[in-house]
């Protein structure tokens, strides 16, 4: 392990820089810079000088990074990617993930080993958070239909909170529904009839 | 039949059209297809994901088929392309702050690639006296088509794209943004960005790729080779399929209703109008509305876009050599000449007795049309290169 590589995490989404930042600090990696947007993004990657650059896998600007391969005016190190053809199970793995890595010509595969395996297993953190929070997210909003619907049915019925609950359960199991669609229909129903 | 599932990706470009069409007309189910099309955001994932078996095709630039092949840039994976899926496309734009320098600079009719070369030549020389930046141009990848016809255009006129001005790679959807912030002074692109850039009041095209090179291979639908050998029977249905599409794509007949299914948001995304006007070869060049037509511009499937031609991909080689991409050899030079396949396509579209696409164009004796230089031979690409070199220095 060297504490002392430069790595560059090309990435939008700040949550998942963040976590895979933290993943790396953890891991001794203590120069870790974040970059995002795409205006003069090889420069600046430049201006940094890193070892090991990161992106993510929505991230058109992989284009960009692809031009570093190229000999020109403008790049001061020709930079390769760290998968090579013996590796293609890491390949698949990162790009499973939806991570890529580019390392500066010269830096040995070994060293860099533990960085993508960090990589690929925070990104597949961040997937199963992102699948969490959407579920937590939906459950909220049901939970809101669920209690307008209520509010709906008590009013109109005269019933007790309990009761406009048993209503909501009984028909949508009557009608093999979820309550949250029942609910849903008695929230659009009532808009109507307004 | 029995029903073979393909997963293919593809950039959301106009000339995907062909493997768009296919799906949506039902041109892939006929031939017993089941294809999920998946949309990628970089011709580095589209090549990855091919390349590690994620895909079983993809819509890909015909370069990076190539350098994929002869493992430039990237790990060696072999392709083979039995399917063009377009020709062309491509234009200059500029902004209008350059492209007044041009008009200024330019000693004959500016449609000419070779008065605008030469007025670039002019500008550039005034910008290095003046101690000005050089100018900055964007493009869409090193193995791109869009990279080699600026190239090829500037360099006719002695500007030497390495030292004279600086070209950068641009996603696409960055360009017309990069051009409105002065990042870049022009950029050469496909469909419907150039629209973009002149409908927003950005951006001028100075000129259709179609202009540069009469027939340029851009996009071809990439399989792995050990893919295509194992599965002859998958590739010749797909390749009917897509003959099909072509076909339909280039009635002009049909044209509403290709620009409408393209329109789609998870297909193109772009308004079918913008996409009717590519497919015509018809764009506004300039925000005052006036408009070029070229039915060069794009083709798909006429013109023999459609059969891969060998001379293109020796074309698209003699380019990887002339700017340091690739090393120069005969080995080389075979192996990107056997990227393109046309025995595959002539092996599907016989079996149903006639392509459905139209044949080749005969009008072009080197196959290529380049607008300056002598005519290219794909057997002797050595010739093409020292007459380059000379008039470079």
């Amino acid at each position: 392990m060297d504490a002392s590589l430069n790595i560059v995490i090309v990435d939008d989404s700040p949550v998942r820089a963040a976590i895979l930042q933290e993943g790396l600090r953890e891991a001794g990696y203590v120069n870790v810079v974040r970059i995002e947007g795409t205006t003069k993004l090889l420069a600046r990657i430049y201006a940094i000088d890193p070892d090991v650059i990161l992106i993510d896998l929505e991230n058109p600007s992989r284009d960009v990074l692809e031009q570093m391969f190229q000999v020109s005016r403008i790049v001061k190190r020709p930079v390769a990617m760290f998968v090579d053809q013996a590796d293609s199970a890491s390949i698949q793995a990162s790009v499973d993930a939806g991570v890529s890595a580019y390392i500066v010509n010269g830096l040995k595969k070994e060293r860099i080993k533990s960085i993508l395996d960090l990589c690929i297993s925070r990104f597949n953190a961040f997937s199963r958070l992102q699948s969490e929070l959407e579920q937590t997210r939906s459950a909220l909003e049901e939970r809101k239909v669920i209690d307008r619907a209520k509010g709906i049915l008590m009013k109109a019925k005269n019933l007790s909170e309990e009761q406009a609950y048993t209503l909501l359960r009984k028909t949508a199991m009557n009608e093999n529904r979820k309550i949250a669609e029942v609910a849903q229909s008695v929230v659009t129903a009532a808009e109507l009839f307004k | 039949m029995t029903e073979t599932r393909l997963r293919i990706g593809f950039i959301p470009l106009c000339d995907a059209a062909a493997l768009l069409v296919a799906v949506d007309k039902g041109f892939a189910a006929a031939e017993g297809l089941d294809i999920e099309l998946l949309r990628e955001v970089s011709w580095s994932n589209v090549r990855d994901k091919l390349n590690i078996g994620l895909f079983d095709a993809a819509h890909l630039l015909a370069p990076v088929a190539i350098a994929s092949s002869l493992g430039l840039g990237h790990i060696k994976v072999p392709i083979a392309a039995p399917f063009g899926l377009g020709v062309n496309g491509n234009a200059i734009t500029v902004s209008p702050g350059l492209h007044a320098e041009i008009i200024e600079a330019a000693d004959g009719n500016v449609l000419d690639p070779l008065v605008t070369a030469r007025a670039l030549a002019r500008v550039v020389e005034k910008r290095k006296r003046a101690g000005a930046e050089p100018l900055t141009l964007g493009m869409t990848f090193p193995f791109s088509t869009h990279n080699y016809q600026l190239r090829f255009w500037m360099a006719a006129a002695g500007v030497d794209p390495d030292d004279d001005v600086r070209l950068v790679v641009l996603p696409p959807p960055y360009m017309v943004e990069s051009l409105a912030s002065g990042q870049v002074d022009g950029f050469c692109v496909g469909a419907p960005w150039n629209s973009d850039a002149v409908d927003l009041g950005v951006g001028r095209i100075l000129h259709f790729s179609s202009e540069i090179l009469a027939h340029a291979a851009e996009k071809v639908l990439a399989l792995r080779s050990p893919w295509a050998d194992e599965n002859p029977d998958a590739v010749a249905r797909l390749v009917r399929a897509l003959d099909c599409s072509a076909a339909f794509i280039e009635d002009p007949a049909n044209r509403g209703e290709v620009a409408a299914l393209l329109a789609a948001p998870h297909r193109v995304g772009v308004a079918a109008e913008v996409i009717e006007r590519t497919l015509e070869g018809r764009l506004k060049v300039a925000p005052d509305g006036s408009t070029r037509t070229d039915r060069r511009y794009l083709l798909i499937g006429h013109n023999g876009a459609a059969r891969p031609d060998p001379v293109q991909a020796a074309w698209l080689y003699a380019q990887m050599v002339r700017w340091g991409q690739a090393p120069l050899s005969a080995e080389l030079l075979a192996a990107a000449k056997a990227v393109f396949r046309p025995d595959l396509f002539d092996a599907a579209v016989q079996s149903k007795g006639t392509n459905a696409t139209a044949p080749a164009d005969t009008a072009l004796a080197d196959g290529i049309g380049g607008f300056a230089g002598p005519a290219f031979d794909a057997e002797d690409i050595t010739a093409h290169l020292k007459f380059w070199a000379m008039k470079q220095r």
